[in-house]
């Protein structure tokens, strides 16, 4: 049982602040998944939340206790790390037990934990073994094993699974998810880079970008509706589609006339003051179809990347704009060269003024 | 092309590598001979009787030596017979063959065993090759000088131990190098394990610990490294006798440990400081203190460094000189093996068997460490703990 409380939580090195302004509320039984591009301060905010780094501003805590001062050991936290952080030279069963003999816990109790967390992570035959004697799932695992047997209110990981080949990661993701399953009241917070694991492990996700949070969802949410550009754009791959243009219709439906030339509909509404205004029409490549009319948007298509499932179609850019993506279902690589109109369901076009979505104002 | 272009590629990267392996391995062998050769000779010597080692090269040791002895006065007593005048004798030690022999230094060699050599006044010499001689006269010798021979012999081989037990045991200059074995031993391990154990603290404390001045203290000890200690041994010698512990075992302890604790704490704190961050920050995650940390954690995976600087630190003080004559009393008690020997070579310079031998059990204690501790220097304890 926890619930974690950052309010105005920053972070600086000297002058430079790299953390901001962090306001978060982690209740009990929530998986957080900390995203967001290198260096945005993701595993800065996650070692703040373990007691690793110093909190410069705001304050943080868990179940009303104030924490920034209080050390790691005794915050309720176990943290996995990304390099797994292994004792070298202990055996498995050493590694797991080394944070119970330093709380001096009887030795029965820390048998009957160690015993149950190496069954949870199928670990027992591997008990007497070092660490190099492991191969990279199975060091993962101990790792993971490691926290289990403390116990914590609070689980960290930092970026557990970067070091894992692909088909293990997906395994051990499966893993850590029913894991969670399998604890409902602990609460963990997860960094990590890869929108897969994000997507599909969090709760809610946390998503920084220049030492600030940008937007705090349902991984739902943050795909259908992003509060900005940014989001917008870091969730989903290919990343979003943004376009120029000018709001020329309003209402329940937006009609927005595109620099390029052609009309976006958008089911976000619009008042009367909106008209004229610059926007950035937002649409996903998964949401762009063929249509034989005028559509979205109309180009040549420069390259084309068949997945087998879908098939990826680049159009020519404009002088220097991001070329525009759309991913067609089947293999249509015969797309090559010709010249297409796209459009997409009004209710799947987003629409930003100023980097901000205009469903947040 | 592009395929054939990368093979000559890796070719011509193989090609050289191989050479480069080459060069390595016979620059290590001409390493291995250079430190083999010399330590070889010194042992087979030791062994060997001071005659041999003047007469030949520790190389021919175990082959028979031919050799020109000293040359032997003749002397006996006279007897008479066949109306002759003989005196009969042998020359020298038993199992010497002698090879050739003669009558006078410049010709040392004239005569065969068994041959007869006219000398002055009708006087005969003969010398066997077991070294016994006839030489009769027809007059009474009594008056006469008696000649001398110059033989050149083949000697057989000859191994001994008696060179190890005379200079272990017995007091050649002033004490015994077994004594002064124990001095040096005396000396040596304190001298190593005091400064490793303050070092280890220190240089966990200098890598791993925030405090106030830490960068300036790592300056510091680095400035150190380059203090000579010549500049240190008057007046750490001065303070020494100021807080009465003169001069003894206590204070070259302490001397020992001051002149090897910059290096120690340098080596160490690097070595500690490129132990994985995640490893020591997740034990303080676990719970443990900074001591934990440090003999739980960083002290086991330190072993190498600490290996390494004892081995250093071992050798330097075993075959220190300097630090011993100005921290150490010169009483049998308390002088050292590298004092010994200096007085060995101005008392017994000549005797090599003597001086082979003390060298030999002078190095033999750094060979055992240098042998017993060397697998640790390349064992890497890190593997396994991070991917």
């Amino acid at each position: 049982m926890a619930d974690l409380v950052l309010r105005g939580v920053e972070k600086a090195y000297g002058e430079v602040k790299v953390l901001r302004d962090i306001d978060l509320d982690i209740k009990t039984g929530e998986l957080i998944v900390f995203v967001g591009p290198s260096g945005c301060g993701k595993s800065t905010l996650l070692r703040m939340i373990a007691g690793l780094e110093r909190i410069s501003g705001g304050e943080f805590t868990i179940d009303g206790v104030r924490m920034n001062d209080v050390p790691p050991a005794q915050r309720g936290i176990a943290m996995v790390f990304q390099s797994y952080a292994l004792y070298p030279h202990m055996t498995v069963h050493d590694n797991m037990s080394f944070a119970l003999k330093i709380a001096r816990k009887s030795r029965s109790e820390i048998a009957a934990a160690v015993d149950k967390a190496a069954r949870i992570l199928q670990l027992t035959p591997y008990l007497d073994r070092l660490p190099k004697a492991l191969s990279g799932g199975q060091r993962q695992r101990v790792a993971i094993g490691r926290s289990i047997v403390r116990d914590p209110k609070v689980y960290l990981f930092d970026e557990p699974l970067s070091n894992l080949d692909a088909a293990l990661r997906a395994a051990t993701r499966i893993e850590i998810a029913q894991l969670k399953e399998a604890m409902p009241n602990s609460t963990m917070v997860y960094v990590t880079h890869d929108q897969v694991e994000a997507m599909t492990l969090a709760t809610r996700i946390v998503v920084l970008a220049g030492g600030t949070i940008a937007q705090v969802g349902t991984p739902l949410e943050l795909y259908e509706r992003p509060q900005n550009e940014f989001v917008a754009q870091f969730i989903g791959s290919p990343a979003m589609n943004l376009l120029p243009g000018e709001i020329v219709g309003i209402g329940a439906e937006t009609i927005v006339r595109l620099d390029r030339g052609g009309l976006a509909r958008s089911a976000v509404p619009t008042t009367v003051v909106d008209k004229g205004l610059r926007v950035s029409v937002g649409v996903r490549p998964e949401h762009l179809r063929e249509t034989d009319g005028d559509g979205i948007f109309q180009g040549e298509v420069a390259i084309t990347e068949a997945l087998g499932e879908v098939t990826l179609l680049y159009f020519t850019a404009a002088d220097g704009a991001a070329p525009v993506v759309a991913k067609l279902p089947g293999i249509r690589s015969d797309l090559r060269h010709r010249t297409l109109a796209l459009t997409a369901d009004p209710e799947k076009v987003q629409l930003f003024a100023n980097g901000t979505s205009l469903l947040y104002r | 092309m592009d395929a054939t272009a990368g093979k000559h590629v890796m070719d011509k990267i193989a090609g050289r590598k191989s050479g480069l392996v080459w060069a390595v391995h016979l620059s290590a062998f001409a390493l291995v001979l250079l430190w083999v050769v010399p330590t070889l000779g010194l042992l087979v010597s030791s062994f060997r009787t001071g005659d041999q080692i003047v007469g030949s090269g520790w190389w021919q040791a175990v082959s028979t030596q031919v050799q020109q002895l000293a040359a032997v006065r003749i002397a006996g007593e006279e007897v008479a017979r066949d109306g002759l005048f003989v005196i009969e004798g042998q020359l020298f030690a038993a199992g010497t063959e002698v090879n050739a022999w003669g009558t006078s230094s410049v010709q040392p060699e004239a005569y065969a065993p068994g041959a007869v050599a006219d000398l002055d006044g009708g006087v005969t010499l003969t010398v066997a090759a077991d070294g016994s001689f006839v030489l009769s006269s027809p007059a009474t010798m009594a008056d006469l000088r008696m000649p001398r021979v110059f033989a050149t012999a083949a000697t057989p081989p000859e191994f001994t131990l008696d060179n190890y037990g005379t200079v272990i045991a017995s007091p050649l200059a002033g004490q015994s190098i077994g004594q002064a074995f124990i001095n040096t031993l005396t000396v040596a391990i304190p001298a190593t394990i005091i400064p490793i154990l303050v070092a280890a603290f220190a240089a966990y404390a200098l890598a791993w610990m925030e405090f106030p001045g830490r960068a300036l203290l790592v300056a510091v000890v680095v400035g150190l490294l380059v203090v000579p200690l010549q500049l240190a041994l008057i007046p750490l010698l001065q303070f020494h006798n100021w807080i009465g512990i003169g001069k003894g075992y206590l204070g070259i302890w302490l001397a020992h440990t001051g002149f090897g604790l910059p290096l120690a704490i340098y080596l160490l704190r690097n070595y500690m400081i490129g132990l994985p961050r995640d490893i020591i920050e997740n034990a303080r995650v676990d719970g443990a203190t900074d001591f934990q940390i440090f003999t739980r954690i960083v002290l086991p995976l330190s072993f190498p460094a600490l290996a390494s600087f004892a081995i250093f630190q071992f050798l330097w003080t075993w075959n220190d000189l300097l630090v011993a004559l100005v921290f150490l009393g010169t009483g049998n008690d308390q002088q050292v093996l590298t004092g010994n020997l200096v007085n060995l070579m101005g008392s017994r310079g000549g005797d090599w068997e003597i001086l082979s031998a003390s060298a030999f059990v002078s190095i033999l204690v750094p060979l055992v460490v240098f042998f017993s501790l060397q697998r640790f220097l390349v064992r890497g304890l890190l593997a396994g703990s991070v991917k």
